[in-house]
């Protein structure tokens, strides 16, 4: 899907609605912005709850050990939980549209099996949990690896111009020319090929390895965050400080790093919750069609995927991980649009003579 | 301008050709993996393996190969499947092409009518509830992964309100050709059309209303509203019309994307069999000659349609046109 | 003897505030004037005075919700801000109209010009598609735009400033209006193009029988062509008379600021342009008494209390609102004007 193509306005502290020309005496613009953002109480709601799901992913292991006594990974076709006091086998025999097969449990509302069982007798819950761990990882990964290589491309280019950026910005298109999910797909097709793992050099990466999506991921995307980027820069650098410091002798680059570098990360601040919601969105895309994240690591993508033949008789194994995505995904977006909104204000104070 | 559009069908050429070579690259020439084996499919046999290396000529120089298969693709259009011997690759991608195109411009045009209705209503209504709950909807939309959206839908219209009135008449999951049966074609998209439009609508709606604002507080508006001008011709002939730029280029990119194969999951998930699903299918062998040639078609086609975009762009906004 | 005729527009005591979190903003505090037939009335301020919050509220354009509005502002007898929607939108454009300050942005960039006119005329007069084209060209033409009927097909970007801003007046001037409010027209123009543009609206009030409100920062705007002059100052008028008057004889110290930082060729050469010191008081917490207080040099003990907008000793119809003593005034005045002395 084209996002839309985010076009900053340059740095600047205007005043929002409401705000008085007291407050910004001798404030630097970050500490203002963080308090307009702490003042945002939506955009902090979302970040809490981001927070909480990203806590709840990462204590997997506690959950899976200490409250569910499961092993999420392990088969468990032939194993047995207790529900209502009666020891039940945990894939039940019949069920399913032919009513022939196995067919899990459903959700046991109790902390053994609180969401019942997938195909291979696992706890769905766990695995949910775990699933997190990992399209959290690739999500934020991912979009910290794409920001971080396109700052670093976009000042090279915007600042030395000339062949560089020719060079520079044909590559981004090129990539860019290439739809995101056809480019993922490819790269991650012919990765995966490889059953034994890939060999670059010294460096030995499994198939299983979070680090091949995540890097597809960040490699696709890091034209998105290039363009606006290297617009900022090019913007900055004609600005009068910028011509300031090259009257006072300064060199390259400590130019980029002092003067470019601060001015342009707002940019990429703006759009790193909303890169990240991104990320995990295509993670949990690829992961579903097989090629992003391979067993026997599992993410959220490859739980739904699991999920579909059971989807009419244990919707949960389905249905529990999209609701994850949905609510994570969600308040990264309330917390990207509180966060332009504190640095970028655009409502100006609106009394003119 | 028709020296705008020359220049413009050149670049095209150029980058649809460097596609291909990317493509190729990917495909051949990625280190650290063995284009046969790549190109053989999971688990092939020692036959599957000389054939391929045969087809491919990967026992000449990587340029040879490259013409090679561009040959095979383009002008042969022989590229044969590897999962399913008798499924040749183009003939299946033109087959493929109808379906997509029904499920994507069925849901472009529920998605822009929806979308203008939603955008321009909370803007109108700004202040009220309505605004904000409007725009928490759409932002719901977007968070959804539309391939859950679609196992959400079929769970509630296949299955558990299957035989209730509200959704008895769903069609099991699968396609008819509108030449077949347009009545069937229509009952059988209605609800991918709903799916793949869910996740469209909210994007669009708050782009639309972001930009409906930030117009709103242009000079020109102010200039209109000077004239006497009525608030519902404000809105519609000044706001919406600079409005429209934007959310028509972006369309114009997402459309192309989708027709192009981006559909894919929705596609896989309501079982129809466009060009996406062939897409996922030679995925799930890993059937690369199919792989390959989806790729370059969906790529193909985006870019064409980028092209196309960025012409009707200068339609719409006379400051960019070259005078 | 037949009584005269009543003014073409009156505003009695308007006032506009804004409700913002940090208190009431008063952009215009008490503004009260009158407005003859074919008059021209230059209303003169820095920015953040209230002359533009006050000409937009003529035509009720301000849509901010956290707006208040009092007082009455009287078009040929009625008050505007009784007046229904729709009526005010025949008003509009149609009676009293108004151009702003940068003519780049304000005009639809993806329409012709010709069809921006023509879409002014039709608003208030059913002529017809090919009429109301027609006359948008002889607007054009009128304003001093050559070769209208190639041009009227332009967009806006392709007219340089000057033309842009000839082509709004010519917007304003469609449907023959009683008034015309120019907010700024100039101030984003060339200095050569400037004087084009006021003399134009010099020549096309005649030619239209409009009054015309001015309103700008800089008082050599006005100098030309104004009958009457508004000294605006913290969202009141704090001088008001004949431009004869208010260049020769000045009364308020922040008036004698304005010509002071005039550079003159027909004085003495300065040092310095004179400046006034100081930043224009706060619109939420004015200080008590003369709101020019704070930065007058010559502010006494009685200027602890707000003087009212009277007639004192600059002649009939020659408002102000300071305390100091005429007669002793003008010695200090002049001396001001110059940069000497006081002034600071």
């Amino acid at each position: 899907m084209a996002e839309f193509a985010y076009e900053p306005e340059p740095a600047s502290v205007g005043l929002a609605p409401g705000e008085s020309i007291r407050e910004f005496a001798g404030k630097s613009p970050w500490r203002l912005a963080g308090r307009r953002l702490a003042r945002n109480r939506v955009a902090m709601a979302a970040l809490a709850l981001f927070v909480l799901i990203v806590a709840v992913s990462f204590a997997a292991p506690l959950y899976a050990k200490h409250i569910a006594h499961t092993d999420p990974f392990a088969n468990n076709l032939n194993g047995t939980t207790v529900v209502d006091g009666k020891t039940v086998e945990v894939l039940q025999q019949g069920g399913g549209p032919l009513k022939l097969g196995e067919t899990p449990i459903g959700p046991t509302w109790h902390a053994n099996y609180f969401l019942g069982a997938d195909n291979q007798g696992r706890d769905v819950m766990a695995r949910v949990l775990y699933g997190g761990r990992a399209s959290l990882l690739i999500g934020i990964g991912s979009a910290v690896l794409a920001c971080l290589a396109a700052l670093f491309l976009a000042l090279l280019a915007g600042y030395f111009r000339g062949p560089v950026d020719v060079f520079l910005s044909r590559l981004m298109d090129l990539i860019w020319a290439f739809p995101i999910f056809l480019l993922a797909i490819s790269l991650a097709t012919v990765l995966l090929t490889a059953p034994d793992g890939l060999q670059w050099g010294p460096v030995h990466v499994d198939p299983s390895s979070l680090w091949i999506p995540t890097l597809i991921i960040a490699l696709v995307y890091v034209p998105y965050v290039y363009r606006p980027v290297r617009g900022q820069v090019l913007s900055v650098r004609e600005k009068e400080y910028v011509e300031a410091a090259v009257a006072q002798g300064a060199s390259s680059l400590r130019l980029m790093f002092s003067e470019i570098l601060p001015n342009v990360l707002t940019t990429v601040i703006v759009m790193l919750p909303l890169m990240i919601a991104t990320t995990i969105l295509t993670e949990a895309a690829l992961s579903f069609l097989s090629i992003g994240v391979q067993p026997p690591q599992a993410s959220w993508g490859t739980i739904i995927d699991d999920g579909q033949d059971l989807l009419y008789s244990r919707p949960w194994v389905a249905i529990a991980p999209g609701i994850m995505i949905v609510l994570t995904v969600l308040s990264l977006n309330v917390l990207g649009d509180g966060v332009r909104d504190a640095l970028d204000p655009r409502a100006k104070l609106r009394l003119k003579g | 301008m028709a020296l705008f559009i020359v220049r413009r069908l050149i670049g095209l050429v150029v980058v649809l050709f460097a596609i291909t070579v990317l493509t190729f690259l990917i495909f051949f020439a990625t280190p650290g993996v063995d284009p046969t084996r790549s190109l053989a499919g999971r688990n092939p046999t020692p036959e599957t393996v000389a054939a391929v290396r045969h087809q491919f000529g990967l026992d000449r120089s990587k340029p040879e190969q490259y013409l090679l298969m561009m040959k095979r693709l383009f002008i042969s259009r022989d590229l044969v499947s590897y999962g399913n011997q008798a499924l040749k690759v183009v003939p299946a991608i033109t087959a493929a092409t109808p379906v997509t195109f029904s499920l994507v411009i069925g849901a472009a045009v529920i998605w822009i009518l929806l979308s203008i209705l939603t955008g321009v209503l909370a803007v109108v209504l700004k202040g009220s509830i309505w605004d904000p709950l409007l725009m928490i909807v759409a932002l719901i939309g977007i968070s959804m992964p539309v391939f859950w959206l679609g196992e959400v839908a079929n769970l509630i219209t296949q299955d558990r309100l299957h035989d209730t009135f509200l959704f008895s008449w769903v069609p099991p999951l699968g396609y008819t050709p509108l030449t077949e049966n347009p009545w069937q074609w229509f009952l059988h998209l209605i609800i991918p059309w709903l799916t793949l439009a869910a996740l469209y609508v909210g994007f669009y709606a708050r782009v639309l209303r972001a930009n409906l604002l930030d117009v709103a507080n242009e000079d020109f508006v102010r200039t209109a509203r000077a004239k006497g001008l009525s608030e519902r011709r404000i809105l519609t002939r000044h706001m919406l019309r600079t409005s429209m730029i934007t959310f028509v280029s972006l369309f114009g990119l997402d459309f192309a994307v989708l027709v192009g194969g981006g559909a894919l999951l929705t596609e896989v998930v309501f079982g129809l069999p466009g060009v996406g699903l062939l897409t996922y299918r030679s995925l799930q062998s890993l059937d690369l000659p199919v792989i390959m040639a989806t790729v370059i078609y969906g790529a193909f086609f985006i870019t064409i349609a980028n092209a196309v975009v960025d012409i009707l762009y200068a339609r719409l906004d006379p400051r960019i046109r070259p005078t | 003897m037949a009584p005269p005729p009543p003014p073409l527009l009156e505003v009695r005591d308007l006032k506009v505030s804004f409700n913002t979190e940090d208190g009431v903003v008063r952009a215009v505090d008490g503004v009260s004037f009158t407005l003859g037939q074919g008059e021209v009335l230059g209303i003169v301020g820095e920015s953040g005075s209230g002359k533009s919050v006050t000409m937009m509220s003529v035509l009720r354009l301000i849509n901010d919700p956290n707006a208040v509005f009092e007082g009455e502002v009287l078009y040929k007898g009625r008050n505007v801000m009784d007046l229904p929607e729709d009526r005010m939108r025949e008003v509009r454009g149609g009676e009293i109209a108004m151009i702003f300050q940068d003519p780049m942005t304000s005009l639809n960039p993806v329409y012709r010009v010709a069809d921006q006119i023509a879409e002014a005329i039709l608003t208030h007069r059913a002529i017809g598609k090919a009429a109301a084209r027609t006359r948008a060209v002889d607007l054009l033409r009128q304003v001093g735009i050559s070769q209208p009927e190639r041009r009227a097909d332009d967009f806006p970007h392709q007219f340089s400033g000057g033309m842009r801003q000839r082509a709004m007046i010519a917007m304003a001037l469609a449907n023959d209006p009683d008034i015309l409010i120019a907010d700024e027209p100039t101030t984003a123009l060339d200095v050569t193009i400037q004087a084009q543009i006021l003399d134009l609206i010099a020549r096309l009030k005649d030619e239209f029988a409009s009054a015309v409100i001015l309103i700008t920062h800089d008082l050599g705007v006005v100098a030309g062509i104004a009958d009457r002059i508004g000294v605006m100052y913290a969202g009141r008028l704090v001088e008001f008379g004949g431009k004869r008057d208010l260049f020769y004889d000045p009364q308020h110290p922040y008036t004698w600021g304005l010509l002071g930082s005039i550079p003159r060729l027909d004085r003495p050469k300065q040092d310095r342009l004179h400046s006034i010191a100081g930043m224009p008081p706060s619109l939420i917490d004015p200080p008590a008494g003369c709101r020019f207080r704070p930065r007058c040099p010559h502010a006494f003990d009685r200027c602890e209390t707000e003087p009212a907008l009277e007639v004192r000793g600059g002649g009939a119809r020659h408002l102000d609102r300071c305390w100091l003593d005429p007669e002793s005034k003008r010695a200090v005045r002049d001396r001001t004007i110059r940069g000497e002395s006081a002034a600071a």
